[in-house]
């Protein structure tokens, strides 16, 4: 009985492929139409999440550190009145544990800085370099002079475009000012020592970088600071480790993931999944017309043939299934075909597209002036998901129906 | 109705099921397509809209550096005259000079770097939503009141409230220092908090005075009301400013970034839609094939019978052209009828809002039907359908009779 079953089911499976290719002209448009289909999802997945990945590194490389600690009140009134003591005992412990890779703590306050020629407003960073290195700064990012060296470096690292802005330049003194704990002014001349370029300008107008001791007595602040940032080197599993660093940070202190400091990448991110299937979805119901119109052509031109087939002792639900199969081996032939098409497209361009035409306005997506899509195996996964179930429920009606006709009607016909 | 007419719409419903699977992949399509470019065209009209009249504007004067660097010395001089003078030549009142500058705010309390700025109280209200968004106290009054309006986020910040002083420090045009105290008078709650954070305005005169700009300000800033208007007003302030070293820039020019924003967006959606039309194309190229090829002993008879290629081609086309405009009223009438509903009640995408906000969008964004939102997807698909008939038709003419009839 096996045996017998294995046989029909090979015979079942010659008949499908040597119906498909009974009317290759049909055939060929429709494997053009899921190549098609099915290479746009890939594609479109794989420029999403180029797209994202940019506005991930704008959003969570510039200042890395995937979770943040601060004093309650920070986030909302970020003064130097709402800092916080750098962190000690249970918490220096965790942070200085597996998973955490790397953390630091930082000064960051707002202040003016000015040149001879003008002044701006900016965010004034107190950093310890080397730590701020491994947490994520790239070294490479500095144009011109030098990163800072130490906590106590007396210099200042300040970005391209503000330079341009302060119409100074690497060597000259800036003076950088803002205020401390008691709303008394605090001042100081500052050698800049480094310009580094960051991938958006606003970043670049931004942030400034000193030295934290150097800024803590500028601030007139011992050992306080105003952020703690920790890496694990994973965005994506922030979730499994970072409730672990609230623990030990304590209620006192604000502790949140990159979700939560950055809502608007947060957001997008958790959306991308589900904006991926519904570009998928849509694509494919285009496709589902085209796909049931096939079959129920190459039903209809058969059905003198069916009715035979059924006169002659087979099931109807073997019709069906030769049906189904005739479906499937033309979306699983469209897939292959699809999903190479589209890693030949995709794997070339993975070094990125110029997209500086527009750049300005990717800015205010928070994105750079390149795009670098990625192949990514989920989105080949989903693809094919999506196909071959949605394809396969689509092929049932058509399928169901060949199996649904009186033989003795079906060998009338014509 | 002609014989080809006749002809074309019964061998469309010769097969009912086929064609309706056909003009179903283009319901589908021209749905979808009309709602998302109403959608969209809705969505950019709304964000153009919410970020100029905030503080852009459609047009500003400025002296011809200060777009790309907005330096302090890069002034336009007597401006106060000069936006007078242009109001009354334009009779278009909706036009204030103002003064910009970056300063240390400080309370009591707290100091902060920001952005200041100097307004005509009188006339900034035709420019800006920001007066009429003042939540506690009142707008500026007189041109050279000690008084200053901040953002909600940055008062509490300042932890400053109605009547408090602020002390303002900076660097006047000269290079001078610059200092001057400030009561706040009013506090602007416009619900975007990037702005909340960082506005402060001071009556202009106050302003010029405080960072010795003397008659100087930095942008004369115009509201022409609709965006179809910003060109021809453009031209004729370009006729009227004829000072060296001032232009004239439209809202295009002092935020490239927000149009190319929307090519962006309207490039990435147009290629999705456009595969979406592919699929369509060839689903009909699908059909009108097999139309074709089941039909060959029928054409050979009628070409028998003294018809001509071009003739039975044209039956194909018309059958095609039967199917798309079908498909292009149905889907057409369905997705307006969808758009306009929600042109009329809002969408509300649940969890958007912080990603919203950061294009200056409120949380429930309308649709805008127009014209070209409804035909633009619609016509490609017609036209994307008419262009598969090609191939199906051109088989017409390489059959010959004798053969086609003994065709199975």
């Amino acid at each position: 009985m096996a045996q017998e079953q294995s046989v029909s089911a090979s015979i079942l499976a010659k008949l499908a492929w040597r119906n498909l290719w009974r009317n290759y002209r049909r055939t060929l448009i429709m494997l053009t139409a899921i190549v098609i289909g099915v290479w746009a999802m890939i594609l479109f997945s794989a420029l999403m999440r180029g797209m994202l990945d940019e506005m991930v590194h704008a959003g969570l490389r510039v200042l890395p550190g995937e979770v943040q600690i601060h004093h309650p009140a920070f986030r909302d009134d970020p003064s130097i009145a709402n800092s916080m003591q750098e962190p000690q005992g249970e918490l220096l412990a965790t942070l200085n544990r597996p998973p955490v890779q790397a953390w630091t703590a930082r000064i960051k306050v707002p202040g003016m800085i000015s040149s001879e020629r003008d002044n701006r407003g900016a965010q004034l960073l107190g950093i310890d370099p080397a730590q701020e290195i491994a947490l994520g700064f790239d070294p490479g990012d500095i144009v011109e002079g030098r990163f800072l060296e130490s906590p106590q470096d007396k210099g200042i690292v300040i970005g391209r475009k503000l330079a341009e802005r302060l119409e100074t330049q690497l060597g000259k003194r800036v003076v950088i000012m803002s205020q401390d704990p008691d709303n008394d002014v605090a001042d100081r001349g500052v050698r800049i020592v480094g310009i580094y370029k960051a991938r958006l300008q606003a970043t670049e107008e931004l942030n400034v970088y000193v030295g934290r001791e150097t800024l803590q007595k500028m601030l007139r602040i011992d050992k306080q600071v105003s952020e703690v940032a920790i890496t694990a080197n994973s965005y994506k599993t922030v979730d499994t480790w970072w409730p672990a660093i609230a623990t030990a940070a304590g209620p006192e202190l604000d502790t949140q993931p990159w979700m939560v400091l950055d809502a608007y990448l947060g957001t997008i991110l958790s959306i991308q999944g589900t904006m991926n299937l519904i570009i998928m979805i849509i694509i494919f119901l285009a496709l589902s017309f085209g796909l049931v119109n096939t079959l129920v052509m190459a039903v209809f031109e058969r059905i003198r043939e069916i009715g035979l087939m059924m006169a002659l002792g087979m099931r109807p639900q073997w019709i069906m299934y030769q049906v189904l199969l005739e479906s499937l081996m033309l979306l699983c032939l469209g897939l292959i075909i699809g999903n190479v098409l589209a890693a030949a497209t995709i794997l070339p361009l993975e070094g990125g597209i110029d997209i500086s035409i527009v750049g300005d306005g990717l800015e205010m997506y928070g994105m750079g002036a390149t795009l670098y899509p990625v192949l990514a195996a989920q989105d080949m996964l989903n693809s094919t998901l999506v196909v071959l179930v949605l394809g396969l429920l689509a092929s049932l009606i058509p399928a169901w129906r060949a199996s649904r006709y009186n033989p003795i009607q079906a060998l009338a016909k014509n | 109705m002609s014989v080809t007419t006749r002809l074309a719409w019964r061998n469309l419903w010769r097969h009912g099921r086929r064609t309706w699977l056909t003009v179903g992949a283009m319901i589908f399509c021209n749905i979808l397509l009309v709602f998302m470019i109403s959608f969209q065209f809705g969505t950019y009209s709304l964000m153009i809209d919410s970020t100029l009249s905030v503080l852009t504007g459609h047009i500003q004067i400025q002296e011809k550096d200060y777009n790309a660097e907005q330096r302090m010395r890069n002034t336009v001089p007597n401006g106060i005259a000069l936006a007078t003078d242009l109001r009354k030549k334009t009779g278009n009142s909706a036009m204030a000079a103002r003064g910009t500058t970056f300063a240390l705010a400080s309370s009591e309390e707290r100091s902060f770097g920001i952005q200041v700025m100097g307004v005509q109280p009188e006339f900034e209200a035709q420019i800006s939503t920001l007066p009429g968004l003042i939540q506690d106290g009142r707008y500026l009054q007189g041109d050279d009141a000690d008084e200053i309006v901040i953002g909600s986020v940055l008062a509490r910040n300042l932890k400053a409230g109605i009547g408090d002083e602020v002390t303002l420090l900076g660097s006047g045009r000269d290079g001078s220092f610059a200092a001057g105290v400030a009561t706040v008078v009013g506090i602007i709650n416009s619900g975007m908090s990037e702005l909340d954070r960082s506005i402060a305005q001071v009556p202009l005169g106050y302003f010029q005075s405080v960072f010795s700009m003397s008659d100087q300000v930095h942008s004369i800033v115009v509201n022409v009301g609709t965006l179809g208007a910003v060109e021809d007003e453009k031209h004729q302030l370009k006729t009227l400013v004829t000072t060296e070293d001032l232009v004239v820039l439209d809202w295009n020019e002092l935020q490239p970034g927000l149009k190319q924003a929307i090519q962006a967006d309207l490039f990435s959606n147009f290629v999705m839609y456009g595969v979406l039309i592919v699929l369509v194309a060839f689903s009909v190229l699908n059909t009108q094939l097999m139309a074709v090829l089941e039909r060959t002993r029928e054409f050979g008879v009628m070409m028998a019978l003294g018809l001509r290629p071009g003739a039975l081609a044209r039956l194909v086309f018309l059958e095609t052209a039967i199917m798309s405009l079908l498909g292009l009223f149905i889907g057409c009438l369905i997705g307006t009828a969808i758009a306009a509903y929600y042109q009329a009640n809002g969408v509300y995408i649940p969890g958007m809002e912080e990603a919203m906000a950061k294009y200056n969008l409120p949380g429930e964004l309308y649709p805008q039907v127009s014209l070209l939102s409804i035909f633009l997807g619609p016509g490609t698909v017609f036209i994307g359908g008419m262009l598969a008939a090609i191939y199906p038709a051109l088989r017409l003419y390489s059959l010959a009779p004798v053969a086609a009839m003994r065709a199975v």
